[in-house]
């Protein structure tokens, strides 16, 4: 039991952000956010302002990831602060212009909260990324949409590793918070993955709304899988993929791969086995945008967060 | 084609009276070269790879079959996009391929045309024997095996890949436009036809959509050896799916922005039938928009390099296409 002096306080969620387009192929976010743009009662709630946003107009319209460079890799302190107006890649120039309306990153005057709305070619279903373990609000908003959708399932991907973390365009926000909904095709509109990510969405604000109006939201415990290492396809000298992911692994996000288990098939049919030392959780299995990242997977352990008890300051 | 008579009933699957005629064996001219074609669009990643692993391997000639091994689109294929001005694999209409080169024609349109020397010309006797070009497609197609005209040479084809290949259905698919208006790059070969296997996202290598294509590239060399070395091959039938219709998405009148998805009931349902009030679209406002009209099979459901046509899917219907015994001709 939790007594109101042990709760932690976070300001009111004010100004909260739905991002759609990061990705200009990914397409349930570039959906529901012009969807909204149109019409947002659906996204409305009490006492919060919520605005969807289309980040990368340019490659939504050409149907493409990026058009310069990776947006959701380029609020890099280097890019945010970089010179040079529009000699800059569009990216770079686009991710200066989010920081400006809805950051500075940061600061007080950032964001609440950013949702950002993301695709994959991989079999990871529903996925929350949250990018500190510490961010107790956003904890609590993770547990409270896995309850709000049990039976169906909506796995939490911890990225704090120092190296492998990125800059996202979420990032700007206070409380960044990833949704990454697969698997679907880049360029394709699948109906189960676009309902599967506004439902998620809805529980969101609905959290946001409960708490801006005071809810004390309870200690609570939130199992995460985070990220360990990046494991690239198997290359020649020329830097040329020499081995599929193998058909066992395909497809298999989430579940246990153990050492020995097999990881890559080679094209004349040879299998590469898992060497590492411990059984480790796969995820983003061959998602068709990190071949050029040299990640054929990453491994992630599994952890229980604990989040504090919260309420609005 | 020989000069002994063969006759064949064309029929539908509607319930018609069926009236059997005996077929006589048909003898056809040896094929002695075979060219593979992938990457025609470049982003369809299991083509590329087929042909990377046949070039490192040096696959020039199996037994009686000269093989060529082409990559159709390089520019696309290095930037991993379908196309880099237009869609390759519609430039091989008849007028495409003779229309004048000047500096400002399209990358795709030249390398049609550079394609239509090194493998046809279209229509001539020069033109290779036999023309396979692999694709992939976001749709749950199984593999399916698509032609122009239903020549004996490739409907046998698919029957002995349907006998062999085990791991996904394989159909045929027949598109049956008049050789001046065929538009794709099968059409340079005096014999041609596309594997198209999916689903598989553009982008993605999966290791079982590998598999598959690479056993039914194996199993058509294995067929032109055994035909060039006089088997005769036993008719029968294979049923294929014709007279293709276009279904559009929903579109905003004002916008011409799609305002629907394919319906969760049609989503993977490829090939299978669809009767008048299937649901075939969900709004994105949560309407159900249904199917009206003939009960017909859908393909193509989905595919992502449709959605700049603005194409949903097609309907097509199943046809059983009755096949005489084929060998090779000996001189």
């Amino acid at each position: 039991m939790s007594s109101y002096s042990s709760s932690a306080r976070f300001d009111e969620a004010r100004r909260v952000a739905i991002f759609g387009g990061t990705h200009g192929n990914e397409m349930s976010g570039v959906t529901l956010v012009n969807l909204w743009v149109k019409n947002g009662s659906e996204i409305q709630r009490k006492m919060v302002d919520t605005k969807p946003f289309i980040t990368n107009p340019r490659a939504v319209e050409k149907c493409t990831r990026y058009v310069d460079t990776d947006l959701n890799r380029a609020f890099t302190p280097e890019n945010l602060s970089a010179l040079g107006e529009g000699d800059l890649p569009y990216e770079v120039q686009r991710a200066q212009e989010i920081n400006r309306i809805f950051g500075p990153k940061g600061s007080p005057e950032a964001y609440d909260v950013i949702f950002d709305l993301h695709n994959t070619t991989s079999n990871m279903g529903c996925t929350l990324i949250l990018e500190s373990s510490k961010d107790y609000f956003n904890l609590q908003m993770m547990n409270y949409i896995k309850k709000a959708i049990d039976p169906a399932s909506c796995l939490v991907l911890l990225n704090e590793h120092p190296l492998l973390k990125y800059s996202t365009s979420r990032s700007v926000a206070k409380h960044p918070v990833g949704l990454e909904v697969g698997p679907q095709p880049q360029g394709v509109l699948r109906s189960n993955i676009f309902e599967a990510m506004r439902v998620i969405l809805k529980h969101a604000l609905d959290f946001i709304e409960l708490f801006n109006e005071g809810v004390e939201f309870p200690t609570c415990t939130v199992e995460v899988f985070r990220v360990l290492e990046r494991i690239d396809y198997p290359r020649d000298a020329n830097g040329n993929i020499i081995a599929m992911v193998h058909p066992n692994l395909q497809d298999g996000d989430w579940e246990p791969l153990n050492p020995g288990d097999p990881m890559f098939l080679t094209f004349d049919g040879k299998t590469l086995h898992y060497q590492g030392s411990g059984t480790i959780y796969p995820t983003f299995i061959n998602e068709a945008a990190y071949y050029e990242k040299q990640q054929a997977f990453v491994t992630t352990r599994r952890e229980t967060l604990v989040a504090s008890a919260i309420r609005k300051a | 084609m020989s000069v002994l008579i063969s006759l064949y009933l064309e029929q539908s699957n509607s319930g018609t009276n069926r009236t059997t005629y005996v077929m006589e064996c048909v003898s056809l001219p040896p094929l002695s070269n075979f060219a593979i074609c992938g990457g025609t669009h470049g982003n369809e990643l299991t083509g590329v790879y087929i042909l990377r692993e046949m070039q490192k391997h040096n696959v020039e000639k199996v037994g009686s079959v000269s093989i060529t091994t082409v990559l159709s689109n390089p520019r696309a294929v290095d930037a991993c996009r379908r196309y880099t001005d237009r869609d390759l694999n519609r430039c091989f209409t008849d007028d495409l391929l003779s229309s004048p080169i000047t500096e400002s024609t399209p990358y795709e349109l030249r390398r049609a045309q550079e394609l239509n020397a090194h493998l046809g010309p279209k229509g001539s006797e020069e033109a290779v024997d036999l023309l396979c070009d692999m694709h992939n497609t976001t749709s749950n197609m199984g593999l399916c095996i698509i032609f122009n005209s239903a020549d004996w040479l490739i409907l046998h084809i698919c029957k002995y890949l349907q006998s062999k290949i085990t791991s996904m259905p394989v159909r045929a698919l027949q598109m049956d436009l008049p050789l001046s208006e065929a538009f794709s790059v099968d059409s340079l070969g005096k014999h041609g036809f596309s594997f198209e296997i999916g689903p598989q996202p553009h982008g993605v290598l999966r290791a079982d959509v590998f598999n598959t294509m690479k056993e039914a590239v194996d199993l058509t060399i294995e067929w032109l050896q055994q035909f060039n070395s006089g088997r005769t091959f036993e008719g029968g039938e294979v049923e294929a799916y014709t007279r293709w219709k276009t279904v559009h998405y929903p579109r905003d009148p004002t916008t011409d922005e799609i305002t629907a998805a394919i319906h969760p009931q049609l989503q993977d349902n490829d090939f299978k039938l669809l009767q008048p009030g299937d649901p075939i679209f969900l709004s994105l406002s949560g309407e159900t928009v249904k199917h009206e009209g003939d009960a017909l099979y859908p393909v193509f459901v989905n595919e992502c390099a449709y959605y700049e046509q603005k194409i949903a899917y097609h309907l097509t219907q199943k046809s059983t296409l009755t096949l005489p015994s084929i060998n090779v001709k000996k001189d």
